[in-house]
């Protein structure tokens, strides 16, 4: 618990800033979601992480949920340029999501399934760069 | 009838002679906007950030191993038959390139050569990204018939007993091992294919292969510190963009004719062009099919989709036993994509110096860069895989306009 609450205060010193305060609600509205950048402002060409938190309807942290991530530019009809992936649980909700690169400007959507024991929903995060 | 018909032709030559007209009609440059002003920015050399750290490479930034590594590169010893340097291929007065459609060493290679100018940025390397450093791929031409058609055995021994190499190896890397017991390390050996050197390869002990993979490891990082110093140069672009973004208008008029400014406002606008040609280098270092015809007679290229199995299959890979990144970061390897999207794709290469870097694409199908524009204008379907290209629909002069402004991306010297 203490080495998992470090790793989240190194985090928050290292990712300086939150790049979404509202968030993302999921499809069905049973997930919000945030997230950190590595980098701030996101810039294309480089490979970063984000620490993604997860909350349920009620404001509470989703722990132990599983995470896939795809995404990509949808006006272009591709895909994300890595196949980026959910690494490790930091702490209840947050969640390290490690290899994302983005290597055009423009409109970008990543999509995210979470599911947990009894629930599955997609968020779409939709990011301009 | 006649005279209808010929009526038709006077009305048909009259809207020929219009549409001629108002395509070639004299433009001026519409201001730059906001958006504009940062795009340009982005695209300066002032924008390029500092060269990015290679843990994989221990030596990437020691200044005593970019010497011993640009000797290395311009040694045609390490060849098979003494006449062939990286250097063959990788000629400084012609921006890195050769001026080939494809590389000619020993042999000819299957591809065109890609300039080295800038290299060090980015993350994969040969057109299909079948090397993940700047090291493991100067070692893949050594070994590659067609290019320096050498083999691991007879470079490391050479290396090892050639005073001012064996001299230099041992002050960056200590202790050099000794080849020279031939009952243990045969005179020429490699995994590679070619029966005779793979057997002779095959029979050796694993701790000599892994004596000999290290010292040809360590060679290459020596090239990737010399090739890690090759620096793209500031160009009349870069000059330019630095006017305009102090408003200095007589500097912007005195470098840039109002083709080459029409030209510009194209390149990042309507011709498309940075969607992959972005960043200070004009490229995303990402794999696209672009509909690049094979020659008659080729089988297409298959690009990406086995750049990737490659890559991933190197023993000198980011994560292999001879990467120094104890961390095992490497990042871009770990989450590497594959899909149906990298059929026949190929990665973008830069376009600082493309004037002086024909002939164009992975095989040098494109002579010219106003073939290069037409090619992008019409958008063919590929071969194989799916052209991500949208056919453009611009007109002659604004090609010539788009052609005018690349040529202001040539350094002065390149070097």
């Amino acid at each position: 618990m203490l080495r998992n609450l470090c790793i989240a205060l190194l985090f928050a010193a290292a990712f300086p800033a939150a790049a979404a305060d509202a968030g993302w609600q999921s499809g069905a509205g049973l997930f919000r979601v945030t997230f950190q950048s590595e980098l701030d402002p996101i810039v294309i060409n480089r490979i970063h992480n984000w620490v993604l938190h997860i909350e349920d309807e009620h404001g509470a942290p989703v722990a132990g949920a599983t995470l896939a991530v795809t995404g990509g530019m949808p006006a272009h009809d591709h895909g994300l340029p890595t196949a980026p992936q959910v690494t490790r649980e930091l702490a209840a909700g947050d969640y390290v999501l490690e290899g994302l690169r983005f290597h055009m400007s423009g409109r970008w959507e990543l999509q995210i399934t979470i599911t947990t024991d009894d629930s599955q929903d997609v968020v779409v995060i939709s990011l301009d760069l | 009838m006649r005279r209808r018909i010929r009526n038709l032709l006077v009305l048909l030559l009259a809207c020929m002679a219009v549409y001629y007209a108002w395509i070639h009609r004299p433009l001026s440059p519409a201001p730059w906007s906001d958006e504009d002003l940062v795009t340009l920015r982005s695209l300066s050399i002032a924008s390029l950030p500092p060269l990015p750290a290679d843990p994989s490479n221990a030596v990437a930034d020691d200044r005593d191993a970019a010497i011993m590594g640009s000797l290395l590169f311009f040694d045609a010893r390490l060849s098979a038959n003494g006449e062939v340097s990286c250097a063959t291929c990788h000629q400084p007065d012609l921006g890195f390139t050769d001026g080939l459609q494809k590389g000619r060493g020993i042999g000819e290679s299957k591809r065109s050569t890609r300039s080295v100018v800038g290299v060090a940025y980015s993350p994969w390397l040969y057109w299909d990204g079948r090397r993940d450093s700047l090291w493991s791929q100067a070692l893949s031409p050594l070994e590659d018939p067609q290019e320096h058609g050498s083999n691991r055995m007879h470079i490391v021994r050479l290396v090892t007993s050639e005073a001012v190499y064996r001299d230099m190896y041992r002050s960056l890397f200590g202790q050099v091992p000794a080849f020279t017991d031939t009952g243990r390390f045969p005179a020429a050996a490699a995994p590679i294919d070619d029966p005779d050197l793979a057997s002779a390869w095959a029979a050796m002990r694993d701790i000599d292969r892994q004596a000999v993979n290290t010292v040809y490891a360590n060679i290459g990082k020596t090239i990737a510190a010399f090739e890690r110093s090759v620096l793209p140069q500031g160009t009349r672009f870069d000059a330019y963009v630095s006017a305009l973004l102090r408003g200095d208008q007589k500097e912007q008029d005195a470098l840039f004719s109002k083709d080459e400014v029409l030209g510009l406002q194209l390149f990042i606008g309507e011709a498309r062009c940075t969607e992959c040609h972005n960043g200070p280098l004009f490229t995303n270092d990402e794999f696209h099919n672009t509909g690049v015809l094979a020659y008659p007679g080729e089988l297409p290229d298959r690009g990406r989709i086995d750049g990737l199995r490659l890559v991933l299959g190197n023993e000198f890979n980011c994560l292999g036993d001879y990467s120094d990144d104890q961390a095992q970061r490497c990042a871009e390897l770990t989450y590497v994509r594959s899909g149906p999207e990298l059929i026949g794709a190929t990665r973008t290469p830069s376009l600082r110096n493309v004037s002086q870097t024909s002939p164009y694409m992975h095989r040098g199908q494109l002579a010219t860069l106003a073939e290069v524009l037409q090619h992008y204008n019409r958008a063919p379907d590929a071969m194989i895989g799916h052209n991500e290209a949208k056919p453009l629909g611009l007109t002659g002069p604004q090609l010539k306009r788009l052609e005018a402004f690349l040529r202001t991306l040539a350094a002065s010297s390149a070097r």
